[in-house]
């Protein structure tokens, strides 16, 4: 049985679904993350988990109890957890006051709280800032008054939602920080949403990838950033290649796909006369002037229809019977010249390539 | 002119030799007014708390009305009361008309509207996410209403000096059921009314300056609240 589970969970905004039909099993001691695009249902699940809003339908399992049965035993599941919301709001308060707060909500005694507040100050370094009123700090600052916060209490779960987002760059990595020692010594319980990615594959165990309020695709990162079950999840982990195509032979694995007239190799269990979708990263795709000998299976000739260049890298698409986005860095695109109406070869490695079952 | 300035010189005087009678009346003013104030924020705040955090049918209808109640005519309060405390209405049996404790009761009444509006707008000003800040780090309901209204305290306090300021300045209330009994329920308006009628403009004065005195200091704590925010 796992730590937490959760059943058939569903919630109802306005009469509409935002969240349906989710189970999830979360180990202690696990970090799990929440991604998808906005609007996806992440902030409306932690709420649920958080016991802060009712689910519509299902139930959530603490070690096989049912905590949504009362409010009293809500209240006492919510004092397991701590929930570090997207926006940080702190009270208008000392941050020493702020971070005291849920302490003294539980009962303990000035001494006791001193001496963990202090002790948490220094963990998310804001010691000197402990008299100062936590409105007047900077939303990092903030935003780590949050986690200490949270953190006060020694949770069992934390729930984190976006927890770098509307953060600058150092401040969010400086949060990440934060986040990474605390999973590491605290063995705590993380659940946490995100829309990056990569903060996802950094932070979390495994993830869970939702989309329209529903769980579509559960696993670690490599399984979902390189194997997408379907069409959304492919474009939220950037395979910004989505091909579609029928298998036209398939001969103990290797199958041959059409695309647009053209044909693609690559290594797939559908037979015959399926409708696949083709996913391919665009860094993946080798872009080169001539028909190398190469081992890679697949040189397909085309033109190239755009090139856009963003920092040190190169985006450009090649129209070979269908558009085939590549990403070659900034040196090798001036080198071979790459611009508009040039012809080129676009080469994929069989292994680049991931099929997926078409949907409509 | 020349009453005018003997009259402001005899105040100061009044004042300043700390008469008897100047201070008993001040004294008595400060007391009920404070009275009136510190009863009815322990009636309004918590319910002005339970009106902002629960929805219910005609709530926004009753806070329109606790509104509109902010600048009710302190003679009509004044007929409330003195209707239901005289001797053949309902409450004519506690004997209370003409005390200072039927002052307290209408000015409670007087002042609760003003109490209760601006507790409430200055609960509705709090972020929602506070709430769920609070309940998240295991608030019970109890304990978030208290964050609320912690985060709030500087429009809280206003309401309150405000409230303040209407109770001791009024003064239809104080004389149709204080009765403006000497050296009982004698208070600075009623005071002042009853001394400028006589013509015996010294002491009026002397009661009216430290009127304004007390509405300064109330502006000045009111500015220094504003300016802590």
């Amino acid at each position: 049985m796992a730590f937490i589970e959760l059943k058939n969970l569903g919630q109802k905004r306005d009469g509409r679904h935002i969240l349906s039909g989710v189970n999830l099993s979360v180990e202690r001691g696990e970090s799990v993350a929440l991604i998808g695009p906005t609007g996806a249902g992440k902030t409306t699940l932690l709420r649920l988990l958080d016991m802060l809003d009712k689910p519509a339908t299902g139930k959530i399992l603490i070690d096989g109890v049912n905590v949504t049965s009362s409010e009293k035993e809500r209240l006492a599941t919510r004092r397991r957890m701590a929930f570090v919301l997207q926006k940080p709001v702190v009270f208008n308060l000392s941050v020493y006051e702020n971070v005291a707060y849920g302490l003294k909500w539980r009962g303990l005694d000035r001494h006791q709280i001193r001496e963990k507040v202090n002790h948490i100050l220094e963990t998310v370094e804001l010691t000197k800032y402990s008299k100062r009123n936590a409105r007047t700090l900077s939303g990092g600052e903030m935003q780590r008054v949050a986690i200490a916060r949270a953190i006060a209490t020694s949770p069992e779960v934390l729930l984190l939602d976006e927890p770098s987002a509307n953060l600058d760059p150092v401040s969010s990595a400086k949060i990440e920080d934060l986040i990474s020692k605390i999973i590491r010594e605290n063995a705590i319980t993380v659940i946490m949403a995100t829309h990056d990615m990569a903060q996802g594959q950094r932070l979390a165990h495994k993830i869970c990838v939702l989309v329209n309020g529903e769980i579509v695709q559960t696993g670690n990162a490599q399984q979902i950033f390189e194997l997408p079950k379907n069409r959304e999840v492919a474009e939220f982990v950037g395979m910004e290649n989505i091909l579609d195509g029928v298998v036209a032979t398939n001969k103990s694995g290797l199958a041959v796909i059409k695309v647009g007239g053209k044909e693609i190799e690559t290594v797939t269990k559908f037979g015959a006369g399926k409708e696949v979708s083709l996913c391919i990263r665009p860094e993946d795709v080798t872009v080169a002037l001539a028909r190398l000998s190469s081992s890679a299976r697949n040189r397909l000739a085309g033109t190239i229809s755009w090139v856009a260049f963003n920092g040190p890298l190169c985006r450009l698409e090649i129209d070979c019977g269908f558009p085939l986005i590549a990403l070659v860095t900034k040196r090798s695109a001036v080198e071979m010249k790459l611009k508009r109406g040039v012809k080129v070869y676009g080469i994929i490695k069989v292994v680049s390539i991931h099929v997926i079952e078409r949907q409509d | 002119m020349a009453e005018i300035w003997n009259g402001l010189v005899e105040a100061f005087r009044l004042i300043f030799t700390f008469d008897p009678e100047v201070m008993s009346i001040a004294g008595l003013s400060l007391e009920i007014a404070l009275s009136s104030v510190v009863i009815g924020s322990i009636i309004a705040l918590p319910l002005a708390s339970l009106i902002h955090f629960n929805n219910f049918r005609g709530k926004h209808i009753l806070v329109s009305v606790i509104q509109t109640f902010y600048s009710i005519p302190t003679v009509t309060v004044g007929l409330l009361v003195f209707v239901l405390f005289s001797h053949s209405g309902p409450l004519g049996g506690l004997d209370l008309l003409f005390t200072p404790t039927v002052m307290v009761i209408g000015q409670v009444i007087l002042v609760m509207p003003i109490l209760l509006g601006m507790t409430i707008s200055a609960l509705s000003g709090v972020d929602r996410n506070i709430i769920d800040t609070a309940r998240s780090m295991g608030a019970n309901s109890w304990q978030t209403m208290l964050v609320v209204l912690k985060e709030a305290r500087f429009a809280v306090i206003a309401a309150v000096v405000l409230a303040f300021g209407r109770a001791i300045s009024e003064v239809g209330l104080a004389m149709m059921v204080g009765g403006n009994i000497r050296g009982f329920t004698r208070v600075l308006t009623t005071a002042i009314s009853l001394e400028t009628s006589k013509g015996d403009w010294e002491l009026s004065m002397a009661l009216g300056i430290i009127l304004i005195f007390i509405a300064l200091v109330i502006n000045i704590i009111m500015n220094r609240i504003q300016q802590r925010r």
